[in-house]
């Protein structure tokens, strides 16, 4: 394409003359000032109180029977009763007590199964179709057939956690292994590392970004097999408290109860969070510092 | 199979008695087509030879051989026990801080200390505690340079180790290859597919077309080199022609 390399002619123009009339840039904080004045936070928080005031409003108004819903502050008050007189502490015990024992089995039988799938050819033959054909079937299912083999204790709670934590793990611990880039194996390797040396050295550490994604699902799983886990012939925790309060019209109770396994499973992310922090500082999209 | 001629190398070596290297009828197929067909190689032990050829030729293939990373092979292969390896990318753990990566894989329980030897060699001992994230290109490469150099290697593989640097910071590297193998005399075999690259560094450069050794020439330029040099142009031009590349006839 040949190209006109002459400068375009401007002797038409006069110097004092632009040909096209200029408009000033105004600075934004002109304009938008009293938006900027109220902290975000405050911004944010707003929308919640408004909803919190409307619920009360209605509350008070009879609009909003207290058998369907009770007000924010019945609520608050069953909450203060609940804390005074140890009922909701000893609930929160016991169902903590459910998560980490079932936790602490489901962890390390979904780590111990994806470490013989991903670090051998032999056990991915054997341990991976298995699993993946046990996964399809809905853990939630199998609450019957968990009350019938295992009573209505204890053992049927843990083991329904268990199962869903198990089954995260592994996934996410399994497809960790597999992840590892094969570069740094073969680095691994020319470094004169052994077969257990890679392991340890390469693939492990290689494979714990996808252990916390699991452990992160597996915590949120873990919550749910509690609700749901709790929710059939409880004698204790935060699941008979609610069951209780079903059978007494209680819905503030209900309510508290809500926001206790809420606040758990806060509790929960935070401390996974910090894991994170101490153990994936390496990683380069590392953020949250 | 790779076969260890070498036990623990005493530290005086007479010139050229054994080969560092020694190749001989190496065959190296993919799916049955040969990318390295039958090929014969000796290096002397101090020697710094470069191993030039266009992509794909299997020079590269070639040095995972004698790294003994590749071990599909059939022929005889001879490399010393104590051989490192720079690749092109660094290849550092993500999860080790530097001065763990620099020990990774030896022997015992190496000493802090060792690693921050190897790495002032490189000039990068005040980065020994940083994460490998927080390292530029060039510190990254260097890193790896002190790893293969801490193993006292006498056998040096390089592949491409400059190919993913910056151009200011690869003379720089360059510059740094050549001081580290002066100071230690350790046989390097460096694949590259720049010529200009080989000139500078190499005593003696290959190229490698077809799966063997097709052409090969002393480079007895005076060090230190410089690209300006006389009879570093003629050398320049026939390494080209070997390589298919044809210079127009105006150039020098």
């Amino acid at each position: 394409m040949p190209v006109d390399h002459a400068p375009p002619d401007t002797s038409a123009i006069s110097n004092d003359q632009p040909p096209f009339a200029l408009e000033p840039v105004v600075p934004s904080a002109a304009t938008r000032s009293w938006r900027h004045a109220v902290p975000r936070w405050l911004r944010r928080v707003v929308g919640p109180l408004l909803l919190l005031l409307l619920w009360q409003v209605l509350s008070a108004t009879g609009v909003l029977h207290r058998d369907i819903l009770a007000s924010p502050g019945t609520i608050a008050t069953a909450a203060g009763e609940l804390i005074s007189d140890g009922t909701l502490g000893s609930a929160m015990a016991i169902s903590l007590q459910r998560v980490v024992v079932g936790l602490l089995f489901g962890a390390v039988a979904g780590v111990s199964l994806a470490l013989a799938s991903g670090l051998s050819r032999l056990g991915e033959d054997l341990v991976d179709p298995v699993v993946q054909m046990l996964r399809t079937v809905p853990w939630v299912g199998l609450i019957p057939l968990f009350i019938i083999w295992l009573g209505i204790g204890e053992a049927p709670k843990v083991a329904l956690i268990a199962l869903g934590v198990a089954f995260h793990l592994y996934l996410n611990v399994y497809a960790g292994i597999r992840g590892v880039d094969e570069q740094l194996v073969e680095a691994g390797q020319s470094l004169g590392l052994g077969r257990w040396g890679l392991i340890r050295h390469v693939v492990l550490p290689g494979a714990l970004p996808g252990a916390m994604t699991g452990l992160r699902y597996s915590l949120a799983t873990a919550w749910l097999a509690l609700v749901f886990g709790e929710s059939i012939n409880a004698d204790a925790g935060i699941g008979f408290l609610m069951n209780q309060a079903r059978d007494f019209l209680r819905t503030d109770v209900i309510v508290v109860c809500l926001v206790v396994y809420a606040f758990l499973g806060l509790i929960a992310d935070a401390v996974v969070r910090t894991l994170e922090r101490l153990l994936l500082q390496w990683r380069p999209t590392f953020t949250g510092r | 199979m790779a076969t260890d001629i070498h036990g623990p190398v005493s530290t005086v070596e007479g010139p050229a008695a054994t080969p560092a290297v020694r190749v001989e009828g190496l065959t190296r197929a993919f799916d049955g087509r040969p990318v390295i067909d039958r090929l014969d190689l000796t290096l002397r032990p101090g020697e710094f030879t470069a191993l030039l050829g266009r992509s794909g030729c299997g020079k590269s293939t070639l040095l995972r051989v004698l790294a003994g990373l590749d071990r599909d092979i059939s022929g005889t292969v001879l490399v010393p026990k104590r051989r490192a390896v720079a690749f092109q990318a660094p290849r550092l753990m993500p999860w080790k801080r530097v001065w763990r990566n620099v020990l990774l894989g030896l022997d015992g329980r190496p000493d802090r200390a060792l690693a921050e030897r190897a790495l002032n060699e490189v000039g990068l001992g005040h980065r020994s505690g940083a994460w490998p994230k927080t390292l530029s290109g060039g510190e990254a490469q260097r890193a790896s340079l002190a790893r293969a150099l801490v193993r006292e290697p006498d056998l040096l593989l390089l592949d491409e180790p400059f190919g993913a640097l910056d151009a200011l910071t690869r003379i720089k590297a360059q510059r740094l290859v050549a001081e580290l193998w002066q100071r230690r005399g350790c046989a390097v075999l460096l694949v590259t597919h720049d010529v200009d690259e080989a000139l500078l560094l190499a005593d003696r450069a290959l190229v490698m077309r077809d799966g063997v050794i097709a052409y090969e020439t002393p480079v007895g330029l005076d060090r230190p080199r410089a690209v300006g040099d006389p009879g570093f142009g003629p050398l320049r031009s026939r390494l080209l022609t070997e390589l298919g590349v044809d210079e127009p006839a105006a150039s020098s």
